[in-house]
């Protein structure tokens, strides 16, 4: 197939009908509204249901019944949006179902901005809601990537039963790139959804569903949540991505995901024809962190240390720390908001940490 | 030996845990009463709600969703819409449908979603323990409306049947009352003629079920059943409120 | 080759289709491109303005803070973006609505006397369009026909008909700057 221009928020909803996904429910909210209309137009023609809902608490309860049902299902928002939803995926989380949620990052805190942002990232990282729980989060940088992304976002929830997050910002998903739709054959081994609520009696060759996050008894409640962290374990051992770029004999490692990463690349650019041995390294997979990759990377000789670039008062830094471990210095240069930083700052900033450095 | 009564199969084997004289136990009979008559096990999904009914799924013996608190007519319309030929009920409470989930179920009428609710009005928070809700009666006194309710400080109960059916997506909504063996007969022909229209595709339907709280109340159960006599009828009158079944 | 541009103008200037129709020739050409524009509450009359890069390359960042050409509809998009020229690059000003002249001296000014043109051609819509010609022109980016391609595509077939005049609109704009 030929490559089209297209809005990011446009392809991912595209990605997503590619990727089998009939079912979606939303409300709208800036700057992430051409997904639902783009889906109001498209699920029709596919034999799909678009319904806007009443707000973003009952779309993501309609996610919760079309998942319990069986559906491949979706739902997407921005910044304040998500907030309302995250009721919504704890319940989806302790419930062991998959669906797709992307949210198009504005500026916060509050009302915020309709401007892009990394705000979300402890909010999308760490839960978000209430629980010991953790959807699968993958950052994209780049339109084409959303669509990639998006399909096997899918396809991960499915595997693992847990709610996926595509975390872009608004210029992501309104940014138009160049896309390539291919069909994916996924390699995974997606298990049977022999759990799902579609009818029942005696006779029925499965037990009676039973869609539910409440274990009243210590012990029930344990199960679940071992096997919730179990499953996390072989999620953060086998689903890690990260891009490198120019990371082999730099002197500074500049760490970022998203939008950013991409202007941190522009700096480099920069950086590199005055001589600068600059690297980056972008998670693709937030969470997990790629925190072995990171680590592997920081070991070489060459490094001296690592600077995280984020539009947030610093939030990934946090999982960079971890990850190196104390073992290198880790700098942070970023503002919260909705302030994008341009490649000009950030190698400014690169080239006055290097003379201290 | 003749059979005069046996349980109904569409309850499980496992004991209810409501508190003796509680309406919850015959509305989950006639519940499944229906669901048997009509002969709709194999289709009917459950959503049950936060509150006393939370284990709803234990005794339901169909396939059964936990709903977050008042969310229950969202996760019912993600079930309809994915399964369109599935029966969809949502068993819900006062404090879950008509205070924290007024919009869902205001917005699941709206949509004439085809589902069908059973609202059990108690007008009091059971599970949480005799709080006020929505519909508690003006004067009656909660663990949260300890000097009996002040309509001017915390507003009148809110009569939800009457309401949805100003609403032009629900299809049909009855108040009836478990209060006597004549009144559990009209809840059970009312139930049934909900499901019917749901299975006819004539859009949403709700039953309201004045019901009874003995242990929140303070009451005994016969005591009960004749407070919700005497104070709850007269406020929430019993009977149809919207039929559009007959409507072609 | 990369080359980074910031069109801006009024809303419904028609700034955002010919930042569109440049990323569409250069997809077609073959070339890396991206297209960002500003967005924020107003729906109409504000000022709008996108980010286009053409690059042989993978495009590093779609944000620009610099940008090697300024296409400058209005008055207020000249005001805003004349700094964010590059050093040696072009600006393009629409002499018919902005009387100011451009005060850097380091890079090249284009004057286009866009809704003359138009005017000329009797639609004022294709004001855009003139603009686009003088882009074309002084730039060479990517080829008048890829453009007017990718015009046809955004119209659809129903509206071929108006492909002709936007050609002339391209022509004049290309015209009123070569000297």
């Amino acid at each position: 197939m030929a490559k089209q221009l297209m809005k990011g928020c446009e392809a991912v909803a595209e990605a997503a009908i590619m990727a089998g996904c009939r079912y979606f429910f939303g409300y709208p909210i800036t700057p992430q509204n051409d997904i639902p209309e783009y889906m109001a137009r498209r699920m029709p023609q596919v034999g799909g249901c678009f319904l806007q809902s009443e707000s973003e608490v009952a779309a993501i309860n309609m996610v919760y019944g079309a998942s319990a049902a069986g559906a491949r299902v979706m739902t997407s928002s921005s910044s304040p949006g998500i907030s309302l939803k995250q009721e919504g995926m704890t319940y989806i989380a302790g419930a062991e179902l998959p669906c797709v949620v992307v949210n198009m990052v504005r500026g916060g805190p509050g009302l915020g901005s309709i401007q892009p942002s990394q705000g979300d990232y402890f909010q999308a990282t760490r839960g978000g809601g209430h629980g010991d729980y953790h959807p699968i989060v993958l950052a994209p940088s780049s339109v084409q990537e959303a669509v990639d992304l998006m399909q096997d976002a899918f396809d991960l929830a499915d595997q693992y039963r847990t709610p996926v997050m595509i975390l872009a910002d608004g210029i992501i998903g309104q940014m138009m790139e160049p896309v390539e739709f291919t069909e994916r054959k996924s390699t995974r081994v997606l298990p049977k959804k022999d759990w799902a609520a579609t009818g029942w009696t005696p006779a029925s060759d499965r037990p009676r569903a039973i869609v539910n996050s409440l274990y009243i008894e210590v012990d029930e409640l344990q199960e679940l949540n071992d096997r919730l962290q179990a499953r996390y374990k072989i999620i953060r051992e086998n689903e890690t991505r990260a891009e490198l770029y120019h990371t082999e004999g730099a002197e500074i490692i500049i760490c970022a995901y998203g939008t950013v990463a991409r202007i941190c690349k522009s700096a480099i650019n920069l950086l590199e024809k005055q001589g600068c041995k600059v690297g980056l390294f972008r998670p693709i997979t937030v969470w997990p962190f790629p925190e072995k990759e990171l680590a592997a990377v920081m070991a070489q000789d060459s490094v001296k240390k690592a600077v995280t670039v984020e539009i947030s008062a610093g939030q990934m830094v946090e999982d960079v720390k971890l990850a190196v471990n104390g073992t290198k210095p880790v700098e942070f240069f970023g503002k919260p908001g909705s302030y994008t930083p341009t490649a000009e700052e950030i190698a400014e900033y690169i080239i006055k940490s290097a003379r201290e450095a | 030996m003749q059979t005069v009564f046996k349980k109904t199969p569409i309850l499980t084997d496992t004991v209810l845990h409501y508190c003796p004289g509680c309406g919850h136990g015959i509305v989950h009979r006639l519940v499944a009463e229906v669901i048997d008559e009509l002969g709709i096990q194999d289709r009917t999904i459950a959503i049950v709600p936060v509150g006393c009914a939370v284990f709803g799924y234990k005794y339901f013996a169909v396939d059964s969703i936990e709903a977050a608190h008042g969310r229950a007519p969202a996760v019912g319309t993600g079930v309809k819409r994915t399964n369109p030929n599935n029966v969809v009920f949502t068993y819900q409470g006062d404090g879950d449908l008509a205070s924290i989930g007024a919009a869902e179920i205001v917005h699941a009428a709206h949509r004439g979603e085809k589902i069908t609710t059973i609202f059990i009005n108690n007008a009091i928070y059971g599970m949480t323990g005799g709080q006020m809700a929505p519909t508690t009666l003006v004067g009656q006194k909660t663990t949260t409306s300890p000097y009996g309710r002040d309509k001017d400080h915390c507003g009148s109960p809110i009569r939800i049947a009457e309401m949805l059916a100003t609403i032009e997506g629900s299809a049909y909504i009855e108040r009836v009352a478990v209060n006597s063996p004549a009144n559990i007969r009209r809840a059970k022909a009312a139930i049934k003629k909900a499901f019917q229209c749901q299975l006819d595709g004539k859009g949403f339907s709700l039953i309201e079920v004045l019901s009874n709280c003995p242990t929140n109340w303070g009451l005994s159960p016969v005591e009960s059943m004749k407070w919700l006599e005497e104070n709850m009828i007269p406020y929430y009158p019993l009977g149809v409120k919207k039929d559009t079944t007959k409507e072609v | 080759m990369v080359l980074t541009n910031i069109f801006a103008g009024f809303g419904g200037q028609g700034v955002l289709l010919i930042g569109k129709l440049v990323a569409y020739a250069g997809m077609d050409e073959g070339r890396n491109v991206s297209w960002l524009p500003s967005y924020g509450p107003e729906m109409r009359g504000g000022t709008a303005n996108c980010s286009v890069v053409v690059s042989d390359d993978p495009i590093a960042s779609p944000v620009l803070s610099m940008a090697d050409c300024v296409i400058a509809m209005n008055t207020p998009s000249l005001d805003k973006f004349e700094a964010n020229v590059l050093p040696g690059g072009k600006l393009f000003i629409n002499s018919s609505i902005i009387d100011k002249k451009a005060t850097r001296t380091d890079i090249d000014v284009y004057y286009v006397p866009c809704n003359d043109i138009a005017d000329q051609l009797g639609n004022p819509k294709v004001l855009n369009m003139a603009m686009l010609g003088a882009y074309l022109e002084a730039t060479k980016v990517v080829g008048v026909e890829s453009v007017l391609q990718a015009l046809l595509h955004s119209l659809g077939e129903k509206k071929a008909h108006l492909i002709p005049l936007n050609r002339q609109a391209i022509e004049m704009g290309a015209e009123s700057i070569r000297k």
